[in-house]
């Protein structure tokens, strides 16, 4: 299922946030969206799960998703968004009764996305009990859960310290090398956008409008921490962001 | 500053003791931090007894000021004895169960639509504001007429000064429900139904559990009022002839036990805490 966001424009009252977008987000990528603070890319994100509503344009999926997708549009949140009063198992097994899932079949999927994200050992534990990293691969475990088709992933690692967020980095990696999935990533961070997207979209500062799309070849398995190609290609858009992001970061915060 | 400052760690100044030469650095943290010190809590009740005890045996403090002590606890074994104490009892604790009980629901409900829905939030958030600071007690004639003399104007008289604070305290905690949660049982597709029977609900317990405190507080004293307008038995009508006989030792007898009352409705909703909110510390 590929997403398609056709000239999206969006403002509160008349305070202009972003302008004429259109993207196309093909299955099996990672596209990542950068850009300065205040430029509209996690409302963009918003807006592509069905969150916000914006002004004008409209988000397309085309084609279906496929049949035993549960949560087509699946979020990972920056602050994690787990409930502090369920276990891990539990956050899991939180999505998937809605769907009318219990008993062995839920059980099957929560043991299975657990291991996959190597929490096995913490089904039982609570939220409070868990480091940063751990609460965002339970986070990761829940998502995978419901078998989205696409994953929108609002900043997941900004919250964690740069050790943990290699360590991240390297699992989301590994899950997508054993099993594609398409997402949209969005960060402020460079570096994440150099290790995890097969294409980068660099957004201007307010009002958002697409200034550049940089795609990335280089295989995700063999991007390394540190790889002086990634380190030229992650110079090249703080170029282009650069003197954007001190514009926007010497503007008053419109509340 | 002597040469010896430009190398910091070495060895051998340290082993000379030049380090002691300082003055040591004033210790200024610490503090804004109570800890648990469970006997203090009954040193400072024993010792407050004793003194009393001593001041009635004594003389400086007359028998018309306050009774002794220890023949407050005679007469609280004569009517424990006498089997008075559960005939005043029984009917007190049903009617803070029924009262507190349909109050609490049914603030428990109010509270969670003006959280949710704004036109209930429009309307009855002035209403509750109206109602919240009229002393309960004043209304009780008017219960009697609507409800009858019995039971009935007892229970609506708990029933309704416990909700007040009940409505205030739920609509509150629900707003303070993490929205950032909210938002995450949308986007995994959960039905309206659900997001607010495990995430909201959830969420607001802990301020729906504190305002139980003071609703039950308030719901032991509209108790003793209830009681005290009209009840053969009960602990307000105990306390009330008590008082009208300016017989101090069973006054206070009866107050001793609303004391232990409140101790007791202060520990269930701590344990009732401790098992819904084990998750929080």
């Amino acid at each position: 299922m590929d997403i398609r966001l056709e000239s999206i424009s969006h403002h509160y009252d008349d305070f202009e946030v972003m302008r004429d977008i259109t993207l196309d987000i093909a299955d099996g990528q990672i596209v990542c969206i950068v850009g300065p603070s205040g430029c509209g890319k996690s409302t963009l994100l918003r807006f592509i799960g069905g969150l916000e509503r914006p002004t004008s344009g409209r988000v397309l999926q085309l084609g279906e998703p496929p049949a035993d997708c549960l949560n087509p549009l699946t979020y990972i949140f920056q602050d994690f968004a787990l409930l502090p009063w369920r276990t891990v198992a539990g956050n899991v097994s939180l999505v998937l009764e809605d769907h009318g899932i219990s008993g062995a079949e839920a059980k099957a999927i929560i043991n299975d996305v657990l291991d996959r994200t190597r929490l096995t050992d913490f089904a039982s534990a609570l939220p409070k009990q868990l480091s940063g990293g751990m609460k965002q691969r339970v986070a990761i475990a829940r998502a995978l859960a419901v078998k989205p088709a696409v994953m929108l992933m609002d900043e997941p690692l900004s919250a964690l310290d740069s050790q943990t967020r290699e360590l991240l980095m390297d699992d989301l990696v590994d899950l997508w090398t054993r099993q594609p999935f398409t997402a949209v990533y969005v960060t402020h961070n460079l570096a994440e956008a150099v290790r995890l997207g097969h294409s980068i979209v660099v957004l201007s500062r307010r009002p958002g409008t697409i200034r550049e799309i940089v795609h990335l070849d280089k295989p995700l398995a063999d991007r390394h921490f540190g790889d002086a190609d990634l380190d030229e290609r992650q110079k090249y858009l703080w170029q282009l962001m650069r003197d954007e992001a001190r514009a926007a970061d010497a503007e008053l915060i419109h509340v | 500053m002597s040469e010896a400052s430009h190398k910091p760690n070495d060895p051998d100044r340290l082993k000379a003791g030049g380090v002691s030469n300082g003055t040591a650095v004033n210790f200024r943290g610490g503090g804004f931090a109570p800890k648990p010190r469970r006997w203090v809590g009954f040193v400072v009740f024993a010792g407050l007894i004793a003194i009393a005890e001593w001041g009635t045996r004594s003389g400086w403090i007359s028998a018309l000021t306050l009774p002794r002590p220890s023949d407050v606890l005679d007469t609280f074994k004569q009517l424990y004895s006498s089997g008075l104490l559960f005939k005043h009892l029984v009917p007190s604790l049903s009617r803070l169960a029924v009262g507190a009980a349909a109050g609490v629901t049914a603030g428990v409900i109010v509270g969670v639509l003006i959280g949710l829905f704004s036109y209930f939030r429009a309307g009855l958030v002035p209403l509750v504001a109206a109602i919240f600071p009229i002393p309960k007690i004043a209304l009780l004639p008017l219960f009697v007429i609507w409800f009858g003399i019995d039971e009935g104007s007892k229970y609506a008289l708990i029933a309704f000064g416990t909700f007040t604070p009940t409505v205030v305290a739920t609509y509150g905690a629900v707003d303070n429900v993490d929205r950032t949660l909210i938002r995450m049982g949308q986007s995994f597709g959960l039905s309206w139904f659900s997001i607010v029977r495990k995430i909201v609900l959830p969420g607001a317990m802990p301020g729906i559990l504190s305002g139980l405190r003071i609703s039950l507080a308030i719901a032991i004293i509209l108790l003793v009022a209830a009681e005290m307008l009209g009840a053969e038995y009960g602990i307000g009508a105990y306390i009330l002839e008590a008082g009208s006989l300016y017989d101090l030792e069973r006054l206070f007898a009866g107050v001793v036990i609303l004391s232990v009352l409140g101790v007791v409705v202060s520990a269930v909703i701590g344990a009732i805490e401790r098992y819904l909110l084990g998750w929080r510390n």
